[in-house]
């Protein structure tokens, strides 16, 4: 069952790319950006500040294409953002993030402090969950049939047509 | 959590009110069932229904009647009457932030949706044993059969790109609706100001039903950059995330969301 659990959400990712343009199939499914993380040198990437997916043919994907890949903790450094430092670390098993912390965000005010506290948690789960592609369906602004073609619930349905 | 994936699985899309509008089904017997494809039609069917009583884009739809004086709102179908009572319900939960007395005359669009496509989705939920939702064009209404059914894992789209999840939330039954200007440009107005407000991006709500998260989603919108504190006094019901202009996401705090978010 595991496996066809895999071939779906492969289909889907596979369906997902078709239809994004060609610079995105590394972040198609990338959690949250503005909020930098190092990873290690083998595993890629640091693209724009942004929480990415490992870059096509670097060795660990969210596949799980079975190339096996690094385990451990990694912190990333220190970046100034607009709204003051953030340091993010994450953990990976296999190859895959398994989890992500924040050790340092922004603490200027008592509203930052409050926003970080609910922002924090989003990214932790999301940077586990968006890498499995394994949605049901997608919440946004109302979009139009052009909109439809590209969008990532096009894909889903297309996925279990019939 | 890989249940809800193996689990037999369908999905019918049909373009309705100038936008696609899925169903999708899932449970054991959802291949066999006999009456599945029944059901799937009356649902489109009834959204057909709707779209030529309240469409404002027919000019022979009711509520273009209405409009133009050429019937009395006791003349009008029951579904107009109780959507136009809804609409003032929703004006004056809001604050006002909700209003379909826009400056061109009555316009329950705004309503319409979430209204109709949560009342379809009841038909759904009549399917023996079958996990349901039904997305319009980014707004949703779902449920599922059985206490011990997966929850539905629900997308939050970035707005800055549609291609990207910012946020994955597993529900149960209600709805979840999107207000936003990032698909088809800014077309909600806050109706105190006549202004397209700037400060969001995105207000998405996840609650008890699809039609007041929605409205409540596009009053938030309009009232901008305190959206999330306005929430919480006027739709403590509702988890909301809220995605400001300048690319911050926060999500409202103090929200039981035990039965909405297992995860």
């Amino acid at each position: 069952m595991r496996k066809i659990a895999v071939a779906i959400a492969l289909t889907i990712c596979g369906l997902v790319l078709l239809f994004t343009y060609p610079t995105s199939t590394g972040q198609t499914m990338a959690a949250a950006d503005a909020l930098p993380v190092a990873l290690p040198p083998n595993q890629s990437s640091l693209s724009s500040g942004r929480v990415s997916t490992p870059a096509p043919g670097a060795p660990n994907t969210s596949t799980g294409s079975g190339t096996g890949g690094a385990s451990g903790t990694f912190a990333g450094s220190t970046t100034d953002t607009r709204y003051g430092p953030v340091q993010v670390q994450i953990s990976v098993t296999g190859g895959k993030i398994t989890a992500a912390t924040a050790l340092q965000v922004p603490q200027e005010s008592s509203r930052d402090v409050r926003i970080n506290s609910q922002a924090v948690p989003i990214l932790n789960q999301e940077t586990v969950q968006a890498q499995s592609a394994q949605i049901d369906t997608v919440s946004g602004a109302t979009y139009t049939s052009g909109g439809y073609i590209t969008s990532l619930q096009s894909a889903i349905d297309k996925a279990h047509v019939g | 959590m890989t249940a809800g994936l193996e689990m037999p699985r369908r999905s019918w899309v049909e373009q309705i009110m100038g936008m696609p509008i899925s169903v999708h089904l899932r449970g054991p017997d959802v291949r066999t069932a006999v009456g599945v494809g029944r059901v799937v039609a009356a649902v489109f069917e009834q959204l057909r229904q709707v779209d030529l009583l309240m469409s404002t884009y027919r000019a022979d739809s009711e509520v273009n009647r209405l409009r133009r004086g050429e019937l009395t709102l006791a003349q009008c179908h029951p579904s107009v009457r109780e959507v136009v009572g809804l609409c003032e319900q929703a004006r004056q939960r809001t604050d006002g932030y909700f209003d379909a007395r826009l400056p061109g005359g009555f316009d329950p669009s705004g309503l319409v949706k979430g209204w109709a496509v949560e009342r379809a989705a009841r038909l759904l939920a009549g399917v023996e044993a079958c996990d349901y939702y039904l997305n319009a064009g980014g707004d949703i209404a779902l449920g599922v059969a059985a206490p011990d059914s997966p929850g539905w894992k629900v997308g939050i789209e970035d707005p800055r790109d549609p291609t990207r999840i910012l946020a994955v939330r597993e529900a149960r039954c209600g709805g979840i609706a999107t207000s936003g200007s990032a698909a088809r440009g800014a077309h909600i107005v806050d109706p105190h100001t006549g202004q397209h407000p700037e400060d969001l991006l995105a207000v998405t709500l996840i609650g008890p039903t699809l039609l007041w998260a929605d409205v409540y989603a596009t009053a938030a919108f309009a009232r901008g950059a305190d959206a999330l504190q306005w929430l919480r006094t006027h739709a403590a019901a509702y988890e909301a995330l809220v995605v400001y202009r300048d690319g911050r996401v926060s999500a409202a705090d103090g929200v039981d969301l035990r039965s909405f978010n297992d995860s």
